[in-house]
């Protein structure tokens, strides 16, 4: 019986004796509640963190190791590493998927601040219709606009360019970005933005000085969202581009060649892995305390 | 010189009209309180003021320009919200002196004005902080230094206490005050809460639906109220209002019965035919225990003891009920009878139309 096995076992245990637990003293319930928790959370953690352990270790296998099941490689080396950087244009991948990713989250986010303006503080006529639109956009499968978007990057003779991964992103980010950031202009009172009328703000400098430096946690949370979406994206990334060097990080782990048509080079893919996954989870921890403001804004007056 | 007018001014929300024909005139150096009930337009006659609503129909001039198309920056007027409205993410120096540094004033000349507002609201200590750590009061009192800086010719209060517990309300109160007297600006400022109405205005507008009931100083609201509205509006507790017929004529005024054989000599007269059909007696005019010049019977509900003074609610034979001021230590116990006594000069008479009949003042 495996490490799994055992962890199953225990949590039976536990169940059952929480069962009867009835006729226990409190402070005995109690104390068994909490290591059910614990035990939970144990589990949880195993769950979601496993693959990506996985994925480390493999990275750092070379040859036969691979095949192995062992927890903790025997003799790790970084061959897998140098080797994605010498023998494949890695680092012109990873430079690809930032300006990429880049890109989408400065473009969506300044669109999406605008929107947002409008669609949160100007009433006109079809307002909700169009927030509502927009929302809609956004349940579309992405296969489903694929041809379409298509048809765009080549009228845009975009194709083969990274401008037009930007240009599909936005496609799934600005929906996102522009009904969060709506609610959350929403939330902002009316009386600020009316103070800052009979200061003398147009509506740029409204937006610029009084909206925007207030909006930071939400655009921080949806930026970073964005980022993550265009990061990971494969579809159209695997459609809008041809060329090695115009691919993004995704397309190109997936098409990492070995040395002869036989061998599929697991270790390479999963060093490659790892090394686009780890500025994201720098991200996520960066901003960490922000993004919880982000999503949770609005939801107590601050 | 800045005056305020409203001529023929009309407002309308969709179909629904809020503003119903105002004409107004403040004049230079005034301060003019908008009272009334909740939805009664004076938050919106203000904004119309301000620029920050468009009227429907008609004019608002300050000084001697037509302001009516122009937006609220080139108004002339400065505005404090009942939510202060800061800018929360800068300092009190910033809020204080984002208007003038958007209007392109010069470095110098924007903190000259930012430390002299600050000096005259004592807040010089605060320049620095953000507005999350200032108190209720200091926010008030940054938001209104946010106006002084602007160095407005009308300021504009929007509910500016309604926000800040009872007691820093009256020491807001007394500081506006104050501030009126060392500006020497016009003033116009919005509450629904009498007592501020009473204490700070040079004159009041009380209005009700859309319209000005009546503008006038706020002891002449109190002794000479144009209609029942106005009336019941203004006092605290509320005047009783009473049906009555009047009897005949005296001597000093007409004479009315209130309740069978409660038959007051009032010091109001009249000319020409006036269909009087209520009294008005306010709270405090009225004696328990009796005396004065007629005397009405009732039965004692409650007592609100307030510790100087009480207040006795009492129901009269007819159904009627009526509130009684009283010294705070009045023996009074809810389901005894009492006497209440009226003076012949506290009666106030209203028509059919609750017209308030001319009358001199009572002390």
């Amino acid at each position: 019986m495996g490490p799994w096995g055992w962890l199953a076992l225990a949590s039976l245990l536990l169940a059952g004796l929480l069962a009867v637990s009835g006729r226990l003293p409190w402070r005995w319930r109690r104390r068994l509640g909490r290591l059910g928790f614990w035990l939970l959370l144990l589990l949880l953690f195993l769950y979601t963190v496993f693959p990506f352990y996985w994925a480390v270790v493999s990275s750092l296998r070379t040859g036969s190791a691979l095949f192995s099941t062992e927890l903790w490689p025997r003799d790790p080396a970084w061959d897998n590493y140098l080797s994605i950087f010498r023998e494949q244009p890695f680092a012109r991948n990873t430079l690809n998927s930032v300006l990429v990713a880049v890109s989408t989250v400065a473009v969506s986010l300044a669109l999406s601040v605008a929107a947002a303006y409008a669609l949160g503080r100007v009433s006109f006529r079809g307002r909700m219709p169009l927030l509502f639109t927009i929302l809609a956009v956004s349940m579309f499968p992405q296969i489903a606009v694929l041809s379409g978007m298509f048809e765009l990057v080549r009228a845009f003779g975009l194709y083969n360019r990274l401008g037009s991964l930007t240009l599909s992103y936005l496609v799934f980010t600005l929906p996102f970005s522009v009904w969060v950031l709506t609610s959350f202009m929403r939330e902002l009172p009316k009386e600020l933005e009316e103070a800052a009328i009979v200061d003398g703000a147009r509506p740029l400098v409204l937006v610029l000085r009084i909206f925007l430096p207030l909006m930071a946690p939400a655009m921080v949370t949806t930026g970073l969202l964005a980022f993550i979406a265009a990061w990971n994206e494969f579809l159209f990334a695997l459609t809008f581009t041809l060329s090695t060097e115009q691919r993004t990080v995704p397309v190109a782990i997936a098409l990492i060649s070995g040395a002869s048509a036989y061998e599929l080079p697991w270790g390479n893919i999963m060093a490659a892995s790892v090394v686009v996954t780890l500025p994201l989870i720098l991200l996520v921890l960066i901003f960490q305390r922000r993004i919880v403001a982000g999503l949770t804004a609005g939801a107590v007056k601050g | 010189m800045a005056t305020v007018r409203l001529e023929g001014v009309w407002k309308a929300f969709g179909t629904n009209m809020v503003i119903r024909g105002v004409d107004l005139a403040v004049e230079h150096g005034e301060f003019v309180v908008f009272v009334g009930p909740s939805g009664c337009g004076k938050s919106t006659l203000l904004r119309l003021i301000a620029g920050l609503e468009e009227v429907t129909r008609g004019t608002v001039r300050i000084g001697e320009r037509d302001v009516t198309e122009l937006p609220p920056y080139e108004r002339g007027i400065a505005m404090v919200f009942q939510s202060y409205a800061l800018y929360p993410h800068m300092t009190v120096y910033d809020n204080m002196a984002f208007g003038l540094r958007l209007a392109k004033a010069d470095r110098a000349a924007v903190d000259a004005r930012v430390r002299e507002a600050a000096r005259i609201l004592r807040i010089e200590e605060l320049l620095d902080r953000k507005p999350r750590q200032l108190s209720g009061g200091q926010r008030q009192r940054v938001a209104i230094g946010r106006a002084i800086t602007r160095d407005p010719e009308v300021f504009l209060f929007d509910e500016p206490l309604s926000n800040l517990d009872a007691a820093l309300r009256v020491q807001m109160r007394i500081e506006i005050a104050r501030l009126h007297r060392q500006l020497g600006a016009t003033m116009v400022y919005v509450t629904h809460d009498q007592v501020e109405a009473m204490t700070l205005a040079d004159r009041i507008a009380v209005l009700d639906a859309g319209i000005v009931r009546q503008f006038a100083a706020p002891l002449h609201l109190y002794h000479h109220p144009a209609d029942r509205f106005v009336a019941t509006f203004i006092g605290s507790p509320r005047m009783n209002l009473l049906s009555c017929r009047v009897v005949g004529e005296g001597e000093s005024g007409l004479r009315v019965e209130i309740a069978e054989g409660a038959v007051l000599a009032t010091t109001t007269r009249v000319e020409g035919s006036a269909e009087i059909v209520e009294i008005g007696l306010r709270p405090e005019h009225l004696s328990c225990g009796g005396g004065g010049d007629a005397e009405l019977a009732g039965e004692v509900v409650a007592v609100e003891r307030l510790g100087g003074e009480s207040f006795v609610h009492l129901v009269l034979p007819q159904g009627e009920s009526v509130v009684a001021k009283a010294p705070g230590g009045i023996e009074a116990r809810p389901g005894s009878g009492m006497r209440i006594g009226i003076p012949a000069g506290a009666a106030y008479l209203f028509d059919r139309d609750g017209r308030c009949l001319p009358r001199p003042a009572f002390e």
